[in-house]
């Protein structure tokens, strides 16, 4: 090995501590940077390849009842290249267990075959064979969920008859990756089953030989998915058809994309910042290193090394700290990386599972961190090889330095000698107390940014299930029902309080934009479901015209006086104009509401409603259930502390996980950062101090000296950090601002509070370490080999 | 070889009008105001002055270790004024010794691996080892600088300026940091070098006993040469005495 190269070996070692440091902080940055996008990389793999394998149907139709003939004229569409019929009945379940009632979804199957769409995966158990009625398959969530296995029993209500369902598989299908029912925001998978069913039988049940009511497509690469809807509409339209969807419009593909792009998000989001800050601190912490060794560095040029070769051995050494970072960030990431998949695959109960590692992404990491110490690393050894060798070598003339700002002011007798040195110290190197409080800052920062994900979820939860809604209880009724249906209801044991909506199925249009949804009809101040804006004030609704979400306003184009066509997609299907009377702020998906009396004017009804949100006493909810469970007439019932179990269950698995990487990521950097920073102080001022030494200071009054600088630069860049964190989750906001889900601008006192507590209980270990070398100053040494 | 008269040799250096002025801190020192010299092949010659007299800047400029202000430096037929940094540091790397007061080893290397550092980029240079010897330090070569005395640690820079067998040795106070016992060992190495190799030599001091062993001294204050002295009555290192 070359001499100088063993320089570099020995000067690593001298400095193992920073080393180890700086090789932690990148190899965080690292580590979240390929966790995430390696996590997304294999679920999306593994989610293409589960669509491709079973088929997930391009394009989706419901309508009330076609005969089966219609299917040969839905094939001549141009595009479509298969067409699956079938029927899909809602029913209310019966399951053993579970006090409130369940709701599944039957959908038909040919009993010989497998459908050529939306294919069941069996996970265990056989397929429904001919002839033998009550067969089904059922959902492997709803299976776990309640520990059915084959020969088990369910009972449903099936077009108001009581009827056994027999288990005989477990299935899964990419069609309900989300076993979610509609109008519902998170899968319940306790409450909520997916069922297939032999055709025949189901088609008995509910009276629909020969006939379908929903058709599935699959479309060839040519296909134009719009036109395909647009004639699909029109071929179903006589038959009841509400509107054909695409794949984007589909519920369990739209919250699986939604979730990914959250994912996507906080994958694209956070570990940039990562890696970015991390750049910056690997940057300015070599630079700081290669500045420290300004003397050698003369040495050499004085020798006859030039400065690229001196260039490349100071690069090595970073080359090595970088590779280093960099393979343990990769390796930590992967791993981390393969668990969340796992997690994440298993949450999708994907039957497929990839894991892959683009080699892109470390790729990527490897060249952004290379092209950071380079440069920190370049920018150094270009400053310390500006002056001639002579001038390097010969010590630096003193600075000069000035009375501070504040004993310019006159407030110098206020200050002892020792707080006038390191006021003088940080005015005269601004540059560096700039460098050490903007690396704090970043740190600081990084771990607000870690957190505040936990506080929009936290604020978010709260405005939706606390303030907005205060029901305990949805009510659905199959029918649209009149006014004695909200007596029933209201008369129910424990219900202090109904209140009807009206809700339809839309399309709202304004120009080229529409969207499909629901626009729910409520009273003028409801006081259960209420509609908040961004402040949690109550949104009225206006006697006359629709209120729109802000994302729904924004994707329409439209300003509260402007005028949007809606299309009822149901009964007579009517088309009205409908002014925009508001607008208002929210975090879920795009939304619409109107006066219940608007709505039911829009469709001619009378006194009608389609449902009710009861406010119910706890301790009759059981009663309440058994009540509802054998009440024909409601179609679905939804019991919102369920949901909001089970949006907590999924947070804790998937969202809290991640966030806890983060953190402890941020937290690695945080300590790697204060650390590095009151090393290279120490190594850029222990001549100084050991001249101070030499000159009858204590180790205290030294110690003073240093840290006490420390402690001013640490307690600046917290709140600066703070700010920056601030504005990092606002931009993280701004990024994660998607049509289905925003979060809103919180941080929370306790995440200031944690990220400020870090950073001091960094800067006191640090402190702590640096005051152990100052102790063991050699006086002799520092001060023999300069001048 | 060394105690020749200089008169009919050749010039290794020739310096015409050389001026250094620097900023230090918010001060402007006129390092050098116009210095005229030569220095010839294999002579050893001391430059002797006060502190300030600018008889450091006058070494780093013929070492090309700086550069002066105004006027020219040649070395043999090459001029050293219109080179830029990378043509100064081939010259350093090929043609110049240096042994600084501070020693200026690298502490993380042993005194073997110190001289190796020159030896490595060097087209023609001595094994470390045999350098280390001509300094007397052969036993000690796996050293750290750390575990050297300072006559010691000094030796070792000796070592490293000579194991490129370069043409001129320059050394600035190379027995500044030293005791008078440990300066003389020092200075009995150079010496050596000077006489064996033949290796042009200049030694900075402000310590007039040096003196004695030079073929010439160049005596210089306020930056400029106040007059040049031939030395008949060399002394050996050894006998000197301060």
């Amino acid at each position: 090995m070359k001499a100088i190269d063993r320089k570099m070996v020995r000067d690593l070692w001298g400095m193992k501590g920073q080393a180890l440091a700086i090789i932690l902080v990148l190899a965080s940055g690292i580590a979240v940077f390929v966790m995430a996008l390696t996590t997304l990389a294999s679920l999306v793999q593994s989610q293409e390849t589960y669509y491709d394998r079973y088929r997930f149907a391009h394009v989706f139709a419901h309508l009330k009842r076609a005969p089966n003939s219609l299917a040969e004229r839905i094939a001549e569409v141009p595009g479509v290249s298969r067409v699956e019929t079938r029927i899909v009945a809602a029913v209310t379940l019966d399951v053993p267990g579970l006090a409130e009632p369940g709701v599944g979804k039957l959908i038909s199957v040919p009993e010989s075959h497998a459908p050529s769409m939306n294919v069941p995966h069996l996970r265990g158990g056989r397929y429904v064979e001919p002839g033998r009625p009550g067969e089904v398959l059922v959902s492997e969530a709803f299976a776990l969920s309640h520990n059915l296995k084959p020969g088990d029993r369910v009972n449903a209500v099936l077009n108001g008859r009581l009827q056994p369902l027999k288990i005989v598989g477990i299935a899964l299908s990419p069609e309900y990756i989300f076993s979610i029912r509609e109008g519902e925001l998170f899968p319940d998978d306790k409450r909520f089953g997916v069922f297939w069913m032999g055709y025949t039988e189901l088609a008995a049940a509910f009276d629909m030989q020969g006939a379908f009511n929903s058709v599935v497509l699959a479309l060839n690469a040519e296909a134009n998915e719009p036109e395909v809807l647009r004639l699909l509409d029109r071929i179903t339209e006589p038959f009841g058809g509400i509107g054909a969807i695409g794949r984007a419009d589909q519920l369990s593909h739209r919250l699986v994309t939604n979730e990914f792009s959250q994912l996507q998000g906080m994958a694209l989001l956070t570990p940039t910042i990562f890696l970015a800050v991390t750049a910056f601190l690997l940057n300015v912490v070599m630079g700081r290193l290669i500045n420290t060794q300004r003397e050698q560095i003369a040495a050499l040029r004085a020798f006859g090394y030039t400065r690229w070769d001196i260039g490349l051995h100071y690069c090595k050494l970073v080359m090595l700290l970088v590779v280093i970072g960099v393979a343990l960030g990769t390796l930590v990431g992967a791993w981390l990386a393969s668990a969340l998949t796992e997690m994440y695959s298993a949450f999708f109960r994907f039957p497929v599972f990839y894991f892959v590692l683009p080699p892109n992404v470390v790729a990527l990491a490897l060249g952004i961190s290379v092209a950071a110490g380079l440069l920190g690393t370049w920018s150094a050894i270009r400053r310390a090889s500006r002056l001639p060798p002579a001038e390097a070598m010969r010590p630096e003339p003193p600075a000069d330095f000035r009375p501070t700002i504040l004993e310019r002011l006159g407030l110098q007798r206020f200050l002892s000698v020792s707080v006038r040195m390191i006021l003088r110290q940080i005015e005269r190197k601004p540059r560096q107390a700039l460098l050490t409080v903007t690396g704090i800052a970043l740190a600081t920062g990084m771990l607000v940014l870690g957190n505040f994900v936990i506080d929009a979820v936290d604020y978010v939860i709260d405005f939706q299930f606390f303030n907005s809604q205060r029901q305990d209880v949805n009510v659905a009724f199959v029918e649209p029902s009149s006014h004695r249906a909200l007596n029933e209801v209201r008369n129910l044991p424990g219900v202090r309080d109904a209140e009807p909506y009206r809700g339809v199925a839309a399309r709202i249009r304004s120009g080229h934009v529409w969207r499909k949804l629901g626009i729910l009809g409520l009273e003028s101040e409801p006081r259960l479901f209420r509609v908040l804006d961004a402040e949690q004030k109550q949104v009225r609704m206006p006697p006359e015209g629709v209120v729109l979400s802000e994302k729904l306003a924004q994707i329409l184009e439209v300003r509260p006086g402007d005028t949007v066509t809606v299309e009822v997609l149901e009964g007579d299907r009517p088309v009205r104009e409908v002014p925009v009377s508001g607008v208002f702020a929210d975090y879920s998906m795009p939304s619409a509401y109107m006066h219940i009396d608007a709505v039911r004017e829009m469709l001619r009804e009378g006194d009608t409603l389609s449902g009710a949100f009861l406010a119910v006493d706890s301790q009759y909810l059981n009663t309440l259930y058994k009540q509802l469970k054998q009440t024909p007439k409601v179609a679905n019932v939804s019991v919102k502390r369920a949901a909001l179990d089970t949006f907590e269950q999924l947070l804790n698995e998937n969202l809290l996980r991640m966030k806890a990487f983060n953190v402890f990521f941020a937290t690695v950097i945080c300590f790697g950062v204060v650390y590095n920073s009151a090393r290279i102080s120490l190594a850029e001022r222990s001549r100084e101090l050991a001249t101070l030494r030499v000159i009858g200071f204590t180790r205290g009054e030294i110690s003073m000296i240093l840290l006490g600088e420390l402690t001013i630069l640490t307690l600046v860049a917290i709140p600066l950090g703070l700010m920056f964190g601030y504005g990092l989750a606002g931009f993280a906001v701004t990024v994660m601002d998607t049509e289905t889900q925003r979060f809103p601008l919180v941080v929370s006192s306790a995440t200031y509070a944690f990220a400020a507590t870090v950073t001091i209980v960094a800067a006191v270990c640090s402190g702590l370490v640096v005051r152990r070398k100052l102790d063991h100053l050699d006086l002799v040494s520092v001060l023999k080999s300069r001048e | 070889m060394s105690t020749a008269t200089t008169r009919e040799r050749t010039a290794v250096f020739e310096a015409r009008g050389l001026t250094k002025v620097y900023r230090l801190g918010e001060v402007e020192v006129h390092a050098l105001r116009g210095v005229d010299m030569e220095l010839y092949e294999s002579e050893f010659v001391v430059l002797l002055g006060p502190s300030g007299s600018g008889k450091s800047t006058l070494l780093n400029i013929l070492g090309g270790l700086d550069v002066p202000t105004a006027g020219t430096v040649r070395y043999r037929e090459h001029s050293l004024t219109d080179d830029d940094d990378a043509a100064l540091t081939r010259y350093r790397r090929e043609h110049v010794g240096f042994v600084f007061q501070f020693y200026n080893l690298i502490p993380s290397l042993t005194a073997r691996e110190n001289v190796a550092l020159v030896t490595e980029i060097s087209p023609s240079p001595l094994p470390p080892e045999e350098a280390l010897e001509l300094v007397g330090l052969a036993p000690r070569m796996d050293h750290f600088p750390s575990q050297l005395s300072g006559g010691e640690q000094q030796r070792v820079a000796i070592a490293r300026a000579i194991a490129k067998q370069p043409e001129v040795l320059l050394c600035d106070e190379p027995t500044g940091a030293l005791d008078v016992q440990t300066g003389v060992v020092v200075l009995e190495a150079i010496e050596r070098i000077n006489r064996e190799l033949g290796t042009t030599t200049a030694v900075i001091t402000h310590n007039a006993v040096i003196a004695g062993m030079a073929d010439r001294v160049i005596h210089l204050s306020g930056g400029k040469i106040s007059h040049v002295h031939d030395n008949p009555t060399k002394v050996s290192a050894h006998d000197l005495v301060w």
